[in-house]
């Protein structure tokens, strides 16, 4: 009995092994190679546009992944705006979302699982992921694009040591003030045009019972981003982009006199106890109120303006007419003086390829493409959304604040930023910039704020 | 690579890795002199110290070797990172608030527990009553900090209340309070959430060894005329002793590990953060690897201790 266990075992064991190294051996992928048979877009009227897809041969049958953090509901828009890829090259794109996409990209890249290609909304972690020479160059189609539909600036942000690596994908404006368009006409106050205009509105409204403006800064971990947003799109109008790019890149120190003024003139609204926190408490609840609350109050005419980005839009109630003439719109944050034209701050996504493989070049060309800008436009029926891309048009935007938003990126007169902590090395930009602005919220003062700042930084 | 085929190389590797093993176990078996049975031996434990090396000791290895190094793991710094751990001010915030939880934490929920179990003892009611308790245990601690979150929330008093606590301060006539907010007494408020969760583990166990305790001896205690305070004192707990311990000291760890309520209920701001939330701060969101690895190590060293002692406790019990 025992001898035929045995050999049962052994007979068994072989097999496994045996298994194992067939299994193994044929394991690997067949990606890879060159262009190969024509693109199935070839003669589809939808894909003429896209002929420069047909460098890039029938890619049918084969997927690229795409990881990024735009979760539920946003991703639903980016899906339907890839089907379009797959009618005109075969190739399918798989979609993965995750809420903790920045902590996760690193590791994964770290382990030697990188995705194909990663949505990374922030310059400085782009240049992290360079530096650990995972990341492949853009090829020359997305690079001819990103020329032909993107300013400079935005080819920059996506750039290292001047290699393109990242084609801009969407793009967000922050330099918006909520207000309540009926609130405003019912009170006869009108939008102001210059700061002081704004500040004198405030002392009009705080005249009349009610504390003009509304903030949150709680978001989790992020807590503080949204006062970071405050200082940078001040800054931007009181010492100018020239000084706002050397502080970024840290040539003018983070407690430069320049900062600490900016910052002040931030406080002077958001430490304000006259002007805050409508609807909530006092200075310091604006950082124990979570961002997507910070706004709301508008609603209930408890207060009047909350300074905030474009995508504030999806944070008001269903229902809400988010309009000109409706519940609620944003105005342009007004410039401090006239010497800096009109600055506008703002953030977005860039399309970072890990692989050379064909099929992964080819999303990435048409994700640079006009084309793609237009048909995201299209199928996002909710609005929310706008990109840098020259080739998009206004009219395909669907709701009221994203044509403002286009608009404004595709003025010639605006002075467009990047979101300055997004660019920041991580130690800074993503922890004590955002703690310490949090910490200045509940009474720390400018100076102490601004060199801790400055002695955090690597 | 797709999750399928990840999934399927895993199975494989599985797979291979039991035929390797079942096939030396095959080979050893044959051996019948003294030295096969030492060989035998290592056939059975080498698998396991293999795995233990790879799974725990490399990365534990790795982990101290990278705590000794700067932010971009180039350069040995010697102990700068400890330096920072314990000379910074934030950091001596962060050990402060972990020494606050580790000493708060375990004593007050195996004390409300080991109280609770006992009043609920044969009491009418009593399943129900442990029901109530044990209940938190079954919410992950992320769902109990988004609860408490909402209990905490602060508006100021004029405007209408959302937060539970801040509404039962507004109706017995005392101001809001934004407890979140205020340093120190915010981390209190934070440990309340881990006790409420914690409170229910404790009874639980300990209310199954006071229900173990040997009838003679409570029914020898009574007629000596050992009633109330006393029985509880003289007969009760030290009865329990092995699992008061287990109780204390499986809360202790737990507490050292503590990272979900500080990154929901605050993300560690208005100085409430502590080692473990540190750590993950550090090392992924600043891409301070050195420094997050020294905090790593710091709570090694800080749990160890704990943990030999538990083992040793154990041990003795089986003695």
């Amino acid at each position: 009995m025992r001898t035929r266990n045995t050999r049962r075992v052994a007979a068994l064991a072989a097999a496994v092994l045996g298994a194992g190294l067939a299994l193994a051996s044929c394991a690997d992928d067949d990606d890879g190679g060159g262009a190969s048979g024509t693109w199935p877009g070839a003669d589809k009227t939808e894909c003429k546009d896209l002929e420069q897809l047909a460098d890039f041969g029938d890619l049918s049958g084969k997927e690229v992944g795409v990881y990024t953090s735009i979760v539920a509901p946003e991703d639903q828009a980016q899906k339907d705006s890839y089907k379009l890829f797959t009618t005109c090259t075969g190739a399918k794109v798989k979609y993965e979302g995750s809420k903790e996409f920045e902590a996760q990209l690193p590791v994964r890249v770290q382990a030697g699982n990188p995705p194909d290609i990663a949505f990374v909304p922030q310059p400085g972690l782009l240049k992290t992921l360079v530096a650990t020479g995972k990341v492949v160059e853009a090829p020359s189609q997305v690079s001819d694009n990103v020329d032909e539909f993107f300013g400079e600036d935005w080819r920059a942000y996506g750039s290292v040591d001047d290699k393109l690596y990242a084609a801009p994908l969407g793009a967000n404006v922050k330099s918006f003030v909520w207000y309540s368009p009926s609130m405003f006409a019912d009170n006869g106050w009108e939008v102001p045009e210059t700061w002081d205009d704004m500040l004198a509105l405030s002392d009009t409204i705080a005249a009349s019972g009610i504390k003009p403006w509304c903030a949150g800064i709680e978001s989790g971990e992020a807590t503080g981003w949204p006062a970071t947003d405050w200082l940078e799109d001040v800054l931007l109008r009181t010492a100018g982009p020239d000084v706002y790019d050397d502080w970024v890149s840290h040539d003018v120190p983070f407690n430069d006199p320049q900062i600490a003024e900016a910052l002040d003139q931030v406080g002077g609204i958001l430490k304000n106890d006259k002007y805050v926190n409508g609807g909530i408490g006092d200075v310091k609840s604006i950082a124990t109120t979570a961002f997507q609350e910070g706004g709301l109050p508008i609603l209930d005419g408890k207060c009047a303006m909350h300074r905030q980005a474009g995508f504030y839009a999806a944070n008001w109630p269903e229902g809400t007419n988010v309009a000109e003439d409706g519940d609620v719109f944003a105005f342009y944050l007004p410039t401090v003086s006239e010497d800096f034209g009109r600055p506008v701050l703002g953030g977005g996504e860039f399309v970072t390829a890990f692989s050379d493989d064909t099929v992964v070049q080819a999303l990435q060309t048409y994700l640079s493409t006009d084309v793609w800008a237009n048909e995201k436009a299209k199928n996002t029926p909710g609005g929310g959304w706008v990109s840098a891309n020259k080739g998009l048009q206004v009219e395909n935007l669907v709701s009221p604040i994203d044509q403002l938003s286009g608009q404004i990126l595709q003025d010639p007169d605006a002075v467009f930023r990047f979101d300055g902590s997004d660019q920041m090395p991580g130690e800074v930009g993503a922890n004590s910039f955002w703690k310490e602005m949090t910490a200045w919220i509940t009474g720390q003062s400018t100076a102490d704020t601004l060199d801790h700042i400055e002695s955090s930084w690597p | 690579m797709s999750a399928g085929e990840k999934f399927v190389q895993l199975v494989i590797c599985v797979a291979v890795f039991f035929g390797v093993v079942a096939l030396i176990l095959l080979v050893t078996s044959r051996l019948r002199s003294r030295s096969g049975e030492r060989i035998q031996f290592a056939a059975f434990v080498l698998p396991a110290v293999l795995l233990i090396a790879v799974g725990l000791l490399y990365p534990a290895i790795s982990t101290i070797i990278t705590s000794f190094k700067d932010n971009t793991q180039t350069e040995f710094v010697g102990l700068d990172n400890y330096h920072t751990v314990f000379t910074d001010s934030q950091q001596l915030k962060v050990l402060r608030n972990t020494a606050l939880w580790v000493a708060l934490v375990p004593t007050l929920s195996t004390f409300i527990g080991l109280v609770y179990a006992v009043l609920v003892d044969r009491a009418r009611m009593e399943k129900f009553a442990k029901a109530l308790v044990f209940l938190p245990m079954a919410i992950s601690l992320v769902g109990a900090s988004i609860i408490w979150k909402f209990v905490y929330a602060y508006k100021d008093n004029e405007n209408d209340q959302i937060g539970l606590a801040n509404q039962v301060l507004k109706s017995l006539g005392f101001d809001t309070y934004n407890f979140l907010l205020n340093e120190p007494w915010n981390n209190l408020f934070l440990i309340v959430i881990m006790i409420w969760v914690q409170a229910g583990f404790a009874m639980t166990l300990l209310s199954a060894s006071i229900k173990a305790i040997p009838e003679d001896i409570v029914e020898a205690a009574r007629l000596d005329g050992v009633s109330g305070l006393k029985m509880f004192r003289y007969i009760t707990v030290p009865s329990i002793r092995p699992s008061l311990i287990v109780v204390l000291t499986t809360i202790s760890i737990t507490t050292l590990k503590a990272f979900d309520i500080v990154r929901t209920a605050t993300g560690g701001n208005f100085d409430t953060s502590v080692l473990a939330y540190e750590f993950y701060v550090q090392s992924f969101r600043s891409n301070n690897a050195g420094l997050g690895a020294a905090l790593a190590v710091l709570i090694f060293v800080l749990v160890l201790p704990i943990v030999v002692y538990n083992v040793r406790q154990l041990r003795k019990l089986g003695a």
